[in-house]
Parts: C-alpha cells; sequence; structure tokens
C-alpha cells in the first residue's frame, strides 16, 4: 500500500498527459460523429501520418545534430505543418470514401472507413517502410530540464503536451461556441436537414468538421513522438481505438465530454499499467469501453438520444 | 415516368419495371448470363463447384499450390460464417476474427502436446463450435442494446482484448493458487506447436492432399446449411432485421433472439473453422488472428456481394488466389497490364473511341517522359536486363515492351515512393474532377500509376495485396454496394 502511494502521483502526471493526448484524439472522432453519425475509422490512421509528418519536418530541418531553427520555432512549426496536412487529408478522406455514401445504408460508410484505414496504414507501411522513425527530442527540449513536485517528476516535455493539448480544447471551445462557424457546427449537428433550411451550407460545415477534427489528430501525433519518441506505421490503429473509448467514454458527439473521456482514460491507463501489469494496459482501455457500451451508451456527459425512426 | 398507373401497382414498383429494363439494356451479356445462372439448379452448381475442386490435387502437383487451394476453402467458410452476422442479419462483427482464434486455440490446448491433452477430433469439434457459440452468445448480447456503429466498435474491442490474451496469456499469475511459476496458456508469442493431425475412424490426415478433401467436405457442409439457413424462415427473420429492425419486430419477429443466434451461428462456424486450421497448420500463432485477416474476410464479402451465399464462395475464391498469383512479378505485371486495359475498354464501352484515346494517350504520355529524360537527365536512368529464366517465357514480350516503354529510374525506392503520392493524388483528382477536359486528368494519373506499379508495387507484394483489399473496400462501397455478382437492393427513397 505504502508503495502504491508513493507512486500514485508519478502515475497520475503520466495519466494526465497521455490522457491530454487521448483527448486530442477523441475530439476528432466526437465532432465528425456529431454531425455525421458516422464513424470515421480512419482517424487513428490520420493520427499516425500527422506523427510522420512531424518526423519528416524535424528530420529536414535538424538533419544532423544541429538545429537549422531555434527549438520553439521547429516545434511550432511541426504541429503546425502537421495539423495542416492531416487536415487536408481528413478533407480528403470525406470527399472520397464517405460522401458519396452519406446517404447509404450504415453499415456501407463503416466498411468504407475500414478501408481507408487499411490503405493509409500499407501506403505507409510501402513508402516509410516498417522501420520505427525516432523523434531525437532530446535536442529540441533537454530530458535535464524537470519540476519534482510531490513525489512525481514531471518532464519539460510533458508539460509541453499537456499544455499544447490545453491550448488547442480552449481554442477549440472558442471556435465552437463563440463564433458564427461554432454555431453553424453546432445547428448542423442538431439537426442537419433543419440547418440546411435555414441557409447553412451543410457540405461546407462538413468539411470544416472533418479538417478541425484530423489537425487535431494530427497534432495529438507529434505530441506522441515528442513524448515517447518512437513513430510506426500501426500506431494508428490502437490509438485511434483508445480515442474512441474516449470519445465514447465522454458522450460521443459531445466535445467536452471528449476531453474529459480522453484524461480518465489516460489516468486510468495509467494507474492500471502501474499497479497490474503493463502488458494489459491496452486491455484495461477496451475493457472499459465495452464495460462503458454496455452500461452507459451514452458515456458520462451524453444525454439520451431518443431512436430516429 | 408515364403517369397511367395501374390499380394495384405502386409508384415505386412500376419505376423498378422501368429499372430492370435499363439495366437489362446496359449489360446484356451480363443480364443473360445472370439469367442463366439463376436457372441452374443449385444442387447442380454445388456439385459442379465440388467436382472442379476435387480435380485440383490432380492438375496441380505443386504442395504450395495445394495449400493455397486448402486456404481458399478455409476462407470460403470464414467468408460464409461472417456473411451470417454482417450480410444476413446486417450486424458490423468486427470481432469475428476472435472466434476463429478462439476454435483454434480451443483445439491447440485440447490436442497437443501443450498440456499433454490429446482429446479426440469428433469430441473437440462440438466442443469447440459450443465454445465458440457460447462467446458470440456473451459477444451478442450486448448487441441487443447497441446501434449499429457502437456494436462495431464493441466487437472491435473485444477482437484487439482476444489478441492481446493470445498474445500475453504465456506469463499467467493466477491468485490463490499459488503456482511456483507464472502458467504458460496461449504459448505467447511463440504459439503453440505440434498440434494433433486429425483423426477420424482411425484414418489419419497428415499430408496436404488428405487435408485439401478434407477442407473441400466441411466447406461443402457449411455451405449447404448456410444456403438452407438463409432460405429459411430465419433467414428471411435476418433480412427482414437488416432492413428495418423496427418494422420486423412490428411484424412479430423476435429480433433479441435472432441477432443472438446470428452472432453465434457465425461464431461456431468461425470457430469450427478454427479447428480445422489449427490442425492442418500443425500449430497456432497469434498473427493468424489479427486485424489484417479481418478486413480479408470483409473484402471477400463486400467484393462478393453482402448477404449472399454465391457472393461470400465467389469473393473467397477471387481474393485467395489473386494475392498469389500477385507473387510472381512477371505474372503480377501481366495481370496489372490486362486488368488495366479490360478495366478502360469497359468503362468506356459505350464511348469506344475515348477509351482507345485514352489508352493511346497513355502510351504516348510514356513515350514522350521517356524521350525527354533520356535527351536531358540520362544519368537518372537505367536499362533493367531480363533475367534469363523467363526470356523463353510466355511473358517475355510483355515484359521486353514494358521495358522499353517505362523509364526505370536509379533511385526506384525513392523515386517511386514520391511517385505513389503523386499517383494516389492524381487519381484522386481524375476521379473527382467533372469538367470538360476530365478524361485527359486519366493520362498523366494511369502512366503514374504504371510507374509506381513497375518501381514499387511488384517488389512488395505482400504490401500491395494489403493496398488493394483497402482500396476495394472503399470502391466497392462506392461503386456497388452489391457486390460483383449481387443484385441491387432495394433502394429507399
Amino acid at each position: 500500500m505504502e508503495a502504491i502511494l508513493k507512486q500514485l502521483p508519478q502515475q497520475l502526471v503520466n495519466g494526465i498527459t497521455l490522457g491530454s493526448v487521448y483527448a486530442l484524439i477523441a475530439l476528432g472522432y466526437s465532432m465528425v460523429y456529431g454531425i455525421l453519425q458516422l464513424l470515421n475509422f480512419a482517424h487513428g490512421e490520420v493520427y499516425m501520418i500527422g506523427a510522420f509528418i512531424g518526423w519528416g519536418v524535424f528530420a529536414l530541418l535538424a538533419p544532423q545534430e544541429t538545429l537549422l531553427l531555434p527549438a520553439p520555432v521547429l516545434i511550432l512549426l511541426m504541429l503546425v505543418l502537421a495539423m495542416l496536412g492531416c487536415g487536408l487529408l481528413g478533407v480528403v478522406i470525406e470527399w472520397f470514401a464517405y460522401r458519396p455514401l452519406r446517404d447509404a445504408p450504415r453499415i456501407a460508410p463503416l466498411i468504407s472507413a475500414l478501408g481507408v484505414s487499411f490503405f493509409l496504414q500499407n501506403a505507409v507501411l510501402l513508402t516509410m517502410t516498417a522501420r520505427y522513425r525516432t523523434y531525437r527530442t532530446g535536442l529540441l527540449i533537454p530530458r535535464t530540464w524537470q519540476v519534482s513536485a510531490f513525489g512525481a517528476t514531471i518532464s519539460m516535455t510533458k508539460i509541453l503536451v499537456i499544455v499544447v493539448a490545453l491550448v488547442l480544447m480552449v481554442g477549440l471551445r472558442y471556435l465552437v461556441q463563440r463564433t458564427r462557424l461554432g454555431k453553424a457546427m453546432r445547428a448542423t449537428a442538431q439537426d442537419r436537414e433543419a440547418a440546411a433550411m435555414m441557409g447553412i451550407d451543410v457540405d461546407r460545415i462538413i468539411v470544416v468538421t472533418f479538417f478541425i477534427g484530423s489537425a487535431l489528430g494530427g497534432a495529438a501525433g507529434v505530441l506522441v513522438g515528442l513524448l515517447f519518441t518512437q513513430v510506426y506505421h500501426f500506431m494508428g490503429f490502437t490509438a485511434g481505438l483508445k480515442g474512441f473509448t474516449a470519445a465514447v467514454f465522454g458522450g460521443i458527439g459531445n466535445i467536452p465530454g471528449a476531453m474529459l473521456g480522453g484524461l480518465l482514460l489516460g489516468i486510468i491507463e495509467s494507474i492500471g499499467s502501474g499497479f497490474i501489469s503493463p502488458t494489459y494496459k491496452d486491455l484495461i482501455a477496451f475493457a472499459l469501453l465495452i464495460l462503458v457500451l454496455i452500461f452507459r451508451p451514452n458515456g458520462l456527459l451524453g444525454a439520451k438520444v431518443p431512436q430516429k425512426v | 415516368m408515364s403517369t397511367d398507373f395501374q390499380f394495384g401497382t405502386d409508384e415505386w414498383v412500376a419505376q423498378e419495371e422501368a429499372r430492370r429494363r435499363e439495366a437489362e439494356a446496359a449489360g446484356r451479356l451480363g443480364f443473360r448470363l445472370r439469367r442463366a445462372w439463376d436457372r441452374i439448379d443449385p444442387r447442380l452448381r454445388l456439385l459442379a463447384g465440388l467436382a472442379l475442386a476435387a480435380l485440383v490435387p490432380f492438375v496441380v502437383h505443386n504442395d504450395y499450390h495445394l495449400r493455397v487451394a486448402g486456404f481458399t476453402g478455409l476462407f470460403i467458410s470464414l467468408s460464409l460464417g461472417l456473411n451470417v452476422v454482417a450480410g444476413f442479419a446486417g450486424l458490423l462483427d468486427l470481432g469475428y476474427v476472435a472466434f476463429y482464434g478462439i476454435g483454434a486455440y480451443s483445439y491447440a490446448l485440447l490436442a497437443s502436446p501443450h498440456f499433454h491433452q490429446h482429446w479426440p477430433f469428433w469430441l473437440v469439434l462440438p466442443l469447440v463450435v459450443l465454445i465458440s457459440a457460447l462467446f458470440g452468445l456473451v459477444l451478442g448480447s450486448p448487441s441487443l442494446r447497441l446501434r449499429g456503429d457502437y456494436l462495431a466498435i464493441v466487437t472491435l474491442g473485444f477482437g484487439q482484448i482476444a489478441g492481446i490474451l493470445f498474445l500475453n496469456m504465456d506469463r499467467v499469475n493466477l491468485p490463490f493458487l499459488h503456482l511456483d511459476r507464472p502458467l504458460n496458456i496461449t504459448g505467447g508469442p511463440n504459439g503453440i506447436i505440434n498440434v494433433d493431425d486429425i483423426r477420424v475412424l482411425g484414418y489419419t490426415f497428415d499430408n496436404v492432399t488428405r487435408y485439401y478433401y478434407l477442407i473441400l467436405i466441411f466447406t461443402a457442409l457449411i455451405l449447404i446449411a448456410i444456403y438452407h439457413l438463409d432460405r429459411s424462415r430465419i433467414g428471411r427473420a435476418w433480412r427482414a432485421i437488416r432492413e428495418d429492425e423496427l418494422a420486423a419486430q412490428t411484424m412479430g419477429v423476435d429480433v433479441r433472439r435472432l441477432k443472438l443466434l446470428a452472432f453465434s451461428v457465425g461464431a461456431g462456424v468461425a470457430g469450427a473453422t478454427g479447428v480445422v486450421f489449427a490442425a492442418w497448420q500443425g500449430a497456432v500463432f497469434p498473427p493468424n488472428f489479427d486485424v489484417t485477416v479481418l478486413i480479408i474476410l470483409y473484402s471477400m464479402v463486400v467484393l462478393g456481394g453482402v448477404g449472399t451465399v454465391w457472393g461470400a464462395v465467389s469473393g473467397g475464391v477471387i481474393l485467395s488466389i489473386l494475392p498469389e498469383l500477385l507473387r510472381n512479378p512477371e505474372m503480377a505485371r501481366f495481370i496489372f497490364y490486362g486488368a488495366l486495359v479490360l478495366g478502360i475498354l469497359f468503362a468506356f464501352r459505350r464511348r469506344k473511341l475515348s477509351g482507345l484515346a485514352l489508352l493511346g494517350g497513355v502510351i504516348l504520355w510514356g513515350l514522350a517522359v521517356k524521350a525527354l529524360l533520356t535527351w536531358l537527365r540520362p544519368a537518372w536512368l537505367t536499362q533493367p536486363q531480363i533475367p534469363a529464366s523467363i526470356a523463353q517465357s510466355f511473358y517475355a514480350p510483355l515484359i521486353k515492351a514494358l521495358n522499353w516503354w517505362m523509364v526505370h529510374p536509379l533511385n526506384s525506392q525513392g523515386v517511386g515512393n514520391i511517385a505513389f503520392a503523386v499517383a494516389l493524388g492524381l487519381l484522386l483528382v481524375a476521379y473527382r474532377f467533372k469538367a470538360r477536359f476530365q478524361y485527359a486528368l486519366w493520362v498523366p494519373a494511369l502512366y503514374a500509376l504504371t510507374f509506381v506499379w513497375e518501381t514499387r508495387l511488384v517488389q512488395e507484394p505482400s504490401i500491395t495485396r494489403m493496398l488493394i483489399f483497402g482500396a476495394l473496400l472503399v470502391l466497392m462501397m462506392n461503386y456497388r454496394p452489391q457486390g460483383l455478382f449481387g443484385q441491387r437492393r432495394v433502394q429507399r427513397q
């Protein structure tokens, strides 16, 4: 018990860091689901490609052990380019794989999404090979930069991850709640047809939603690259499933819910892997997903939606 | 549309007649073939198929080819089982492969030196079917509460959990039992080896040919069972649930019981197939039951047509054999260019001139690129030699012509990777762009595709196979959701 209590603060820190990444991924799922009631399986792959774009920018601008740009600028550039690239990728996926199927039976876009996910994974495998690519995070943020508090050490990288995630989420919250575009997005999520009748260009809103959701996924990819330093073609599958778990946990289609779900999932997973066994950390997350869906399918913050006939 | 409706004829039905005539006119040959096929007695179709399949070991004298044929049979029965859940009942079960794994691991545990158990096959098979069906019930019970996409994700999570357990249950610490060392149940990444061969009534299946016939009989039995299930009251009820759950319930269909039944039938078929697979391979390993297998199975079901028995069979046959053909680079090139030319001619069958112009455009474009590069940057290019092994073969002229036409960069991997991204972009743009000059866009797009094929895809047959499966799922859903041979389903307005 003593040992457990001693470890707890560290596991909490790890959990919150991981959780803020999950929250970013979950937002992409949740926003798309909120508007289209579509499960975008390919979102995990978008996140993976974001991590690879970040790695590419890094490798290009830090060819040897020297940085061509100051570290903060480089990090910002990695984030921005990954977000732009992934946002565009999300729009392209929507355009080719989902838009033609908008009125098809529900099973069709799901299978299409599965195909996109598999295709992207193997496209990256083909072009980047199965080798693990390394983010040399030590070049950007020296490992010695860390804070100790309450028996936990918090590295600068973790602080960066949490801060970036927080900034992005606050920005998204502002966009959705305070701007005209956000209003249109909320209206479209509530009732697509009615929104269209009110003069909202629904197709444009859907494209924007895919762009923002995928951009957040791309940012999550770069953050994970900085945090765990290794990226590979298969990383998106598990992460995507985790992000979906987080989204469902908080209540899918609900933006604060996705944030809360992500944080909670990260904390539960960290504590679980610390106290039970790291081997089963994915298992804990998936078991949680199944339990939530069976006992509270609307998630923590989700409202009960009557079935439309 | 004329307005003189008859009494008792619904507007939609009237339109459907027109639609059918339209279809008849559009693909006259296809339509006639379909009608001829439909007229054949199903029993005759099955017998003919079986007779053909039974001849395979006499034609093929290579164990590897026979193994591919055996796997085709296993994949057919797996996709038949998946078709029950996903096709008949319309439940997107993404944990299907887990049941295959559960069946295989159950047999491996009960009939191998791993735990020194050697149970007889006739006892294990029903037991495993029962176990998998029970797991199907366990997984299916949440489906009673969940809508389509939630169900998909729960089953995907279940499949992942099963995979993690297969991989990690080699060091299990059981509390309260106080074992002196962790228990090794699944063998972890090393799997379970030396699984017993199937032995029925003193007859041991111990070589590829015997297993091939066993699989043939096994698949035929499953095919017959599922065919009859499809046409029974239960099959009709499943389709009713798929089309409209609420309406089915209103008509007195016991939705709850039937969904569970679909799950357990699918799981039972997968489990039984797993048993045969484990005995045949003589071992089980975790990667035998991963997401890749799931995607392959979905591609098979989707290609043949979701919800049709013959669709699952044809999808299984095509997608088991095609990837094997792609392993041989010469054959792969032959199939690729053949498919490309036929595809263009088919797509432009009513404007033959445009199709031929497109083909000619691609060829000329290739020549232009080659001439330009040879003139400007000859140092970038190489000229590949035809290996002596194929110089005399049937493919030699094609390969020679291709080598002459296509540019071959020195750094083929790097250039090919960039070209892959470019080709993908061009193809997507050409596919969605609707303009007067849209056919012109296809010229560079198709050239880029052939370039990528030559530089990268032929070299990596296993990845190419996966790319084809992924693209197939998307394209089929976009163009022919009813599958290659399926009938177009009733559209809702």
